[in-house]
């Protein structure tokens, strides 16, 4: 239920932040061109049909916040974390079902008021997601600075107590609650996936809030953590004797860690997928356990790779050259298992084999991209750019995205008792991989030519009008693959409520959830928890005559489990 | 546009609702179990994963080909040692990319699902799994070696004769500041900013100005303040009933005692002045007049911090602040010598900037209260770039590139590297910060100045 919860919330943010994103595409695409659509959403954030200046960056801002946190975050781990885990692990509930109910009920507040806050005067925070101070600490340097941005930091506070509630939750759940047999090695890796995210989040959100807490307290009660030696709106500020990269080492310290809070959840559900639709076990589970836990630790020391430019002691810009790229090798294990466990498979393209099989796509193109802006000389002269916005949308937006949608198309009758479409799953996602590449490809060489992001309007810069000629053709792509959402939308709400009635076990899978009765009951199964006897991926075990095997089959005679 | 717009607005809600009603038909009629997937359906899927993959490639190579060439020439010396790590970077990310996609889509393609058919039972392979794990180790390994050796000769010592530039940021614009004759900037210092000081530099004459501004302020709103007329009203009646109160209810003998009726009958006279001269009189909501309180009370501090600001916090005294003397502030444009290494100073008047300027691979952050620095060498003058690019207007650009605000998008400047002569006849025109057109009068002025400053710290 609170998975569902967790959906439909994340559903609704997710439309609200695709709709900010074809806003400011439509004036980057166009710059001054007037749309009617503009003055009808916006009013006067577009006066006359064109986007305001301040208004377009607090739609950018506010669209990432949005997509990072309340889709990506809450969306991913809170649906299917809590829809998994104890159905995979083989258990009656979670272990603390109150503070699960806390944990959406936060989750819902925050994005209420993370809603509301794109309506007071002055409007959202507009200082991008990552709100650098003093930006987004002098309501005197920008509109966006002042309500909105108070708004933003306590929708935030919130937001984390959501997360570690869940994240504390999930990882009691997954240690404590397993049934007889389901050994760690023998959990699925969507769980191990989970188990990690939730880690990390337990680990790194706090640093968040006291980031957020202190630029709440240098906002409202003149404390100075993060300023100093500013003069701004005519007058030199009593403020003295902060840093604002003190702000930066904190957000990131959250940040990085965040991006495999976005990635893992997808990774784990692609892994499952992949396995399932490929009637072949997942090629090296331990190192994909492995890879998991490398990558979770690396991403507690990769901080410093966002602040090359801040004026850093080069010298640690060269530690965490290092271990930034380290990651690439993790990632690289896990891609190249991913490929081989589809060599030779017998692959069945549902729609939540499609997106896993994009994912994967995304994952090693927007990976790869990383290898430049991890190492510091180049980033230098890309930082900032739309090589940054092109590199972290295909490798964390894209996959997360199509990680959740592959768990949606997947999951759909756990959750519903029913099916999604087929069709309208294979017309969504050739829609949303053209498009998203058409999206975010191009963007890399319009960095490459030295486009700086959030930039209102490129016209003034001769050098760049090579490139601009590119703008027109992503906003094209992304108002096309905004609408191809549409089928994913209808899909989803029409499935719901008319859709084909689910059978027990659709995708013919080997682990636990497919065990239970397509009605939920209270407790997941009606009689005895089931008893675990293998792994999860006994998919074509030539030992045995179906192309799958349950977890909870026994071993036959001389058989060696794994 | 708008049409084009509009039309695949049009045209996708059109699919949309002709693909509801297809679903609608076939849902009736059909047999068939979602979770079934066809042959023909696994195979086209397989299918498109190719037609996929080579539209994919034809994009990739044609954007390669149209635009990968966009680069002019790196102009700076390191530049040429980044674009040269660059491509041999994006080499291997280019053959990963294709191998591995190739790979994905080829395995896809190949394995789709045929119900004949079972599906290689493959766990795992130690050997596999080793080469995957290190031969990306020791790729990276490269890629790390040879990335932090470019990185080390970038952020190394700039040279002893190093040209020094500063560059300042404020919303919306930039400054350039030169060191002068004597290849010192002078000291900065945010209380100091003035209309006539933009940068705050730290000068005997700097701090006469800005002192002289707080205090014009500071006597501005105090009269404002005090001219208001309903404070003045409300005090009227205060004290009023002060002085009667003892006449009202004389039996209560303490009332009123110690009230110094000179003091407040003297006062009230005042009062009275101030509200006769209506000219000056100012009338301001409540609000407004705990504003404005509360910006004397700021002023004030300000004022504060500038006495404390004296000689000697400085090394070297007074001669520190001399450097400032001959600082040399240019705005819209910044020359640049050929050849010659440049160590850019950054400073921040509001909020943090970035200097980004990309024909130079150059960029650094300019943070409030932090002082960062960058250093170069320009290698081809915009003349020679314009000869090069065959554009005669080209002009190398500062470009602002960390959000700062709403005209974030605008804030650049324009950069312009020469030979050395040119550069230093330019510089030669170029207005020095404290022009002192008669040399004896500057001493004077000094020493006047120095009185001034021990008299306020000491009147403190």
């Amino acid at each position: 239920m609170i998975s569902k919860q967790f959906l439909i919330t994340a559903v609704f943010m997710g439309i609200v932040a695709v709709m900010l994103s074809i806003f400011f595409r439509l004036q980057l695409g166009w710059p001054g061109e007037s749309f009617a659509i503009l003055e009808t959403f916006l009013g006067k954030w577009a006066p006359g049909g064109v986007l305001d200046r301040n208004a377009y960056l607090a739609l950018v801002t506010i669209h990432g916040t949005i997509m990072v946190f309340f889709v990506l975050t809450g969306g991913l781990s809170g649906t299917f974390s809590n829809l998994l885990i104890p159905l995979q692990i083989g258990a009656r509930d979670m272990a603390s079902g109150f503070l699960n109910m806390l944990s959406y009920w936060f989750f819902f507040v925050s994005s209420v008021i993370m809603i509301f806050s794109l309506f007071v005067e002055g409007g959202a925070a507009s200082g991008g997601w990552t709100v650098y101070p003093p930006l987004s600490a002098l309501p005197q340097a920008m509109p966006g600075s002042g309500m909105g941005m108070t708004l933003w930091l306590i929708s935030m506070v919130l937001f984390v107590v959501s997360s570690l509630l869940g994240g504390l939750n999930y990882i009691v759940t997954i240690i404590n609650l397993r049934t007889k047999g389901m050994k760690m090695t023998r959990l699925p890796l969507t769980i191990w996936a989970f188990l990690i995210t939730a880690v990390l989040g337990v680990l790194s959100f706090p640093v968040l809030v006291s980031a957020v807490v202190l630029l709440l307290m240098d906002r409202t009660m003149g404390t100075a953590f993060y300023l100093s030696d500013i003069f701004i709106g005519g007058e030199a500020l009593d403020v003295t004797g902060g840093s604002p990269i003190l702000y930066q080492h904190l957000f990131w310290f959250l940040g990085h860690p965040e991006v495999y809070i976005v990635l893992l959840p997808a990774l784990g559900i692609s892994s499952e997928v992949i396995a399932t639709n490929a009637r072949k076990p997942i090629f090296g589970y331990k190192a994909m356990v492995g890879s998991i836990l490398g990558i979770g630790f690396l991403s507690f020391i990769v901080w410093g790779h966002h602040m090359f430019v801040t004026g850093m002691n080069p010298f640690l810009g060269s530690v965490f050259v290092f271990t930034t790229l380290l990651i690439a090798i993790p990632s690289a294990v896990k891609a190249f298992n991913y490929i081989t466990t589809l060599w030779q498979g017998n692959l069945r393209f549902t729609p939540a084999m499609l997106f896993s099989v994009g994912l994967v796509s995304t994952f090693v193109t927007g990976g790869l991209t990383g290898i430049i802006l991890a190492d510091s000389a180049l980033d230098v002269s890309v930082h900032d750019t739309y090589f940054v916005v092109a590199h972290f949308h295909i490798v964390m937006g894209m996959s997360a995205i199509f990680g959740m949608l592959a768990g949606v198309y997947h999951w759909f009758p756990k959750m519903f008792g029913r099916m999604m479409n087929t069709k309208l799953g294979f017309v969504h996602f050739w829609i949303t991989i053209i498009s998203g590449y058409g999206v975010f490809f191009p963007m890399h060489f319009v960095g490459i030519a030295g486009a700086p992001r959030r930039y209102y309007d490129y016209s003034a810069f001769e050098f760049l009008d090579f490139v601009m000629d590119l703008q027109p053709v992503i906003s094209v792509f992304a108002i096309v693959g905004a609408l191809g959402q549409l089928f994913f939308l209808f899909n989803f709400f029409y499935s719901m409520f008319r859709g084909q009635v689910a059978v027990q076990n659709p995708w013919r899978s080997n682990t636990l959830e497919w065990t239970t009765p397509v009605e939920h009951v209270h407790g997941n199964w009606p009689g005895a928890l089931p008893e675990v006897h293998r792994w999860a991926y006994d998919y074509s075990n030539p030992a045995h005559e179906e192309d799958f095997v349950s977890q909870i089959t026994p071993a036959i005679p001389g058989e060696e489990i794994h | 546009m708008k049409l084009l717009i509009l039309l695949v607005v049009v045209i996708g809600l059109v699919a949309i609702v002709q693909l509801a009603k297809v679903y609608q038909l076939t849902s009736s009629l059909r047999a068939r179990r979602e979770e079934d997937i066809s042959e023909a359906d696994n195979r086209l899927n397989g299918g498109l994963f190719l037609a996929f993959m080579v539209l994919f490639y034809a994009s990739v190579i044609w954007l390669v080909v149209r635009y990968g060439d966009y680069a002019l020439p790196s102009a700076s010396l390191h530049g040429e040692a980044v674009d040269t790590l660059m491509g041999f970077n994006l080499a291997i990310i280019f053959a990963v990319f294709f191998l591995v996609n190739t790979l994905l889509f080829w395995f896809s393609a190949k394995y789709y699902y045929r119900p004949e058919r079972k599906a290689r039972f493959f766990a795992h392979d130690n050997r596999l799994e080793l080469v995957w794990t290190v031969i990306p180790s020791i790729v990276l390994a490269v890629i790390i070696a040879y990335g932090l050796a470019t990185w080390n000769q970038m952020t190394g010592a700039p040279a002893e004769d190093a040209l020094r530039v500063e560059i300042y940021s404020k919303q919306f614009d930039w400054t350039a500041r030169y060191p002068g004759n004597d290849g010192e900037f002078g000291l900065s210092n945010y209380n100091l900013i003035t209309p006539t000081n933009p940068l705050g530099i730290v000068t005997a004459e700097g701090l006469e100005v800005s002192m002289s501004e707080v205090e014009k302020s500071i006597a501005k709103l105090e009269k404002e303040l005090m001219h208001e007329r309903g404070h003045l009203l409300k005090e009227q009646l205060e004290l009023e009933a002060m002085l009667h109160g003892g006449d009202h209810h004389g039996d209560h003998a303490d009332h009123g005692h110690g009230v110094d009726h000179a003091a407040v009958e003297a006062r009230l006279h005042e009062i009275e002045l101030l509200l006769e001269d209506e000219s000056s009189l100012t009338i301001i909501t409540e609000a407004a007049y705990e504003a404005k309180e509360d910006k004397l009370n700021r002023l004030k501090r300000h004022r504060q911090r500038l006495t404390e600001i004296s000689e000697f916090n400085y090394d070297g005294g007074l001669s520190a602040w001399a450097a400032g003397n001959d600082d040399q502030i240019v705005k819209g444009e910044f020359h640049l010598p050929v050849g010659r290494e440049v160590e850019m100073v950054f400073r921040s008047r509001d909020v943090i900037h970035s200097a980004y300027m990309p024909q130079f691979r150059a960029q650094m952050n300019t943070v409030p209260g932090v002082p960062t620095r960058f250093k170069m060498t320009p290698t081809i003058t915009t003349d020679s770039m314009r000869y090069i690019t065959g554009d005669e207007n080209f002009d190398y650009v500062l470009l602002c590139n960390k959000v700062c605000g709403a005209a974030h998008f605008n804030m650049e400047m324009k950069i312009v590297v020469e030979t050395q002569e040119e550069y230093d006849a330019w510089i030669k025109e170029q207005k020095e910060y404290l022009v002192k057109e008669e040399s004896e009068e500057a001493p004077a002025e000094t020493a006047d100045l120095e009185g001034t400053t021990e008299k306020t710290t000491a009147s403190l």
